[in-house]
């Protein structure tokens, strides 16, 4: 009810009482504008990414109904995709600041191992020594995304520099405090429930808590004060620092969040795997941009969205997933995979084009007049 | 004559061995449109930068109503109700026109969704609706992001930001510089709308036509210098250029 009360309010206060005649086509543009709100959703990349998944997962459905097409298969699915899912949250305000974070990675892994440590020296097997993990891979991550914020914001070092160079000192502090042997003592508390255990008869609790930080991690995106900010920071910066957003203070605070995820992502994969997988994860950072950059989220910067991160981190796992199954070379995902990061990239660069013009924006239309002239 | 809502006496700032401001004297009225006009690197720049708190000064003093101030920083200039619209317009192209106008200050929401950091977006876009309906600004959809918009809208909009801030002071940099005519036609109107508000204007611009057409006040920098501060209806395009180059003095403050 004051919802409708509202729009009123607005309605009248954009169409203004006393609109003279040279407000006329202003108000047409922008009744215009309302009735194409609705479809807007369409236009954005991160639903046409969508669909391309849906149309995915519709073929492999129909090449193998008992098998790919099956509750288990797609709950697997899902739960490999957790991990990635945590550490695509922060990598989506990352690239949306126009900044990337290479080093999630060695961060996973770094956090991962200084919490085995410190469990391992606790000893015990109990929820207590299993928080103070959750506590230290968390701060650990925290302090690594602090570090690379201060110095992109502070000292003005290129963001690949400083990731580049953060993600060969944590794996190589990883593995001098491993002496490079992996840990494999990780309390069973975890291992049985973050691991391998579900919740409401087969749901993956890992999944839960990925899908818990993507909710709110599209909330602060896309609702609150801090994520506009990480748009405007990506947008112009130099117009952010001129009203007087702190930029420095949310670059590092941006970057810091995405260390703190990488260390949530570090005992996730501990819970998973039951061992700090120090070779494990050198792909990591390269998948997560992948999945972040495919879901539309540009990499200059202002423009992105959860959504798509989380659709983006779908399409490698349902294709990587669907051709074990089909009996295709499993190697063809990484050239299909790699094939759709470009064209994702491509369609960006299209979209921004067009965005600079004033055109619509839509992908379909693009090709549509293409064909046509 | 009133006090000058914003005064400077003897400004100096220097850039390794440039003369940027040599000894400067500005001062605006309130409700009146004050053209600065100067050729190339004569110091307006770096004048208007000195009073919206972008770069401090080596020397003179800042007045404003009457007390001596210092100012330090933009936000500092903006909690006196002293507003900037640079030349590059400082909006960001990916956000809408709304969060453009309210971003740094924006209205958050009360209670618990506020807390988590939420904003009352609709009382923002009715302000803003509001403010670009007062200078008659055509701003075509406030949820497209300017960046999709004509040069023209978007000089409308930091218009529009500016003068939503501003109660005292609007420092335009050569508003008109990339508009056709229309659009310069309406920037033009609106300035002479804030100044019916009772605003300082302070309009810098290397068109004559224009400086003629809408200012109450002309000041003239040559050198970093103040040559000449007159009225409009006592000087021509003729002796304004003049003054800017050096081919004649008069009146120097």
């Amino acid at each position: 009810m004051s919802d409708d009360i509202r729009d009123t309010d607005i309605k009248k206060a954009e169409f203004g009482p006393e609109a003279g005649p040279e407000t006329t086509s202003i108000n047409m543009a922008v009744e215009r504008e309302t009735q194409s709100r609705v479809p807007k959703i369409f236009k954005a990349q991160a639903f046409q990414i969508f669909l391309v998944l849906i149309v995915i997962v519709i073929i492999f459905s129909i090449m193998a109904p008992d098998t790919f097409a099956q509750f288990s298969n797609l709950r697997l699915v899902v739960q490999n995709a957790s991990i990635l899912g945590v550490l695509g949250v922060g990598m989506t305000f990352i690239i949306i600041t126009s900044g990337i974070d290479l080093s999630v990675g060695s961060v996973l892994v770094f956090s991962g191992v200084v919490s085995a440590m410190v469990m391992r020296a606790m000893g015990g097997d109990d929820w207590g020594t299993a928080l103070v993990g959750f506590a230290v891979a968390i701060f650990s991550g925290l302090v690594w995304g602090t570090f690379n914020g201060i110095l992109i914001s502070k000292a003005k070092v290129p963001p690949l520099i400083v990731t580049l160079g953060s993600l060969g000192m944590a794996l190589g502090l990883a593995q001098i405090l491993t002496g490079g042997v992996d840990i494999r003592d990780v309390p069973s508390v975890l291992t049985t429930t973050i691991g391998y255990g579900n919740i409401l008869g087969s749901v993956p609790i890992i999944s839960v808590i990925a899908l818990v930080v993507i909710l709110i991690g599209a909330f602060v995106l896309h609702k609150t004060k801090f994520g506009l900010y990480t748009y405007a920071v990506g947008s112009s910066e130099e117009a952010a620092r001129r009203v007087g957003v702190k930029v420095d203070r949310h670059l590092i605070r941006v970057y810091a969040m995405s260390g703190a995820l990488a260390g949530l992502a570090g005992i996730l994969s501990l819970s998973q795997f039951s061992t700090t997988a120090i070779a494990g994860q050198s792909q990591t950072n390269l998948n997560v941009i992948a999945a972040v950059v495919i879901g539309g989220t540009s990499l200059f910067g202002g423009y992105g969205t959860i959504f798509g991160t989380v659709v983006g981190l779908f399409i490698p796992a349902v294709l990587q997933n669907g051709f074990v199954i089909t009996g295709v070379q499993p190697f063809w995902q990484q050239v299909a995979v790699g094939a759709v990061l470009i064209a994702a990239v491509y369609v960006d660069q299209l979209r921004r084009a067009s965005a600079a013009r004033g055109a619509s924006t839509s992908l379909w239309s693009h090709f549509f007049r293409r064909k046509n002239t | 004559m009133s006090t000058p809502v914003l005064e400077a006496r003897g400004l100096s700032r220097s850039f390794g061995h440039v003369r940027a401001l040599d000894d400067v004297d500005f001062e605006v009225y309130p409700g009146e449109v004050t053209a600065l006009i100067g050729d190339n690197g004569a110091g307006k720049s770096t004048l208007v930068k000195a009073l919206s708190g972008n770069l401090a000064v080596d020397e003179g003093t800042i007045k404003f109503e009457g007390q001596p101030i210092q100012l330090t920083n933009p936000q500092q200039a903006s909690a006196l109700g002293i507003e900037t619209v640079h030349q590059d317009l400082a909006l960001a192209p990916h956000l809408d026109p709304v969060q453009n106008v309210y971003l740094g200050r924006e209205i958050m929401n009360k209670g618990i969704a506020g807390f988590f950091g939420t904003m009352d977006t609709k009382a923002m876009a009715k302000e803003s609706r509001r403010a670009f309906d007062e200078l008659g600004a055509t701003v075509r959809s406030l949820t497209s992001p300017v960046g999709a918009m004509s040069g023209g809208q978007r000089q409308a909009i930091a218009i529009a930001r500016a003068v939503h801030w501003a109660n005292k002071v609007v420092f335009l940099d050569e508003p008109t510089a990339a508009l056709g005519v229309r659009q310069t036609k309406n920037v033009l109107e609106t300035i002479r709308r804030v100044r019916d508000k009772g605003i300082a204007v302070v309009f810098i611009s290397h068109s004559m036509p224009h400086v003629i057409e809408v200012s109450d006040r002309v000041q003239v920098l040559r050198l970093g210098h103040r040559a000449a501060s007159i009225e409009t209806k006592d000087t021509s395009m003729e002796e304004l250029v003049g003054l800017m180059t050096g081919a004649s003095t008069r009146g120097a403050a």
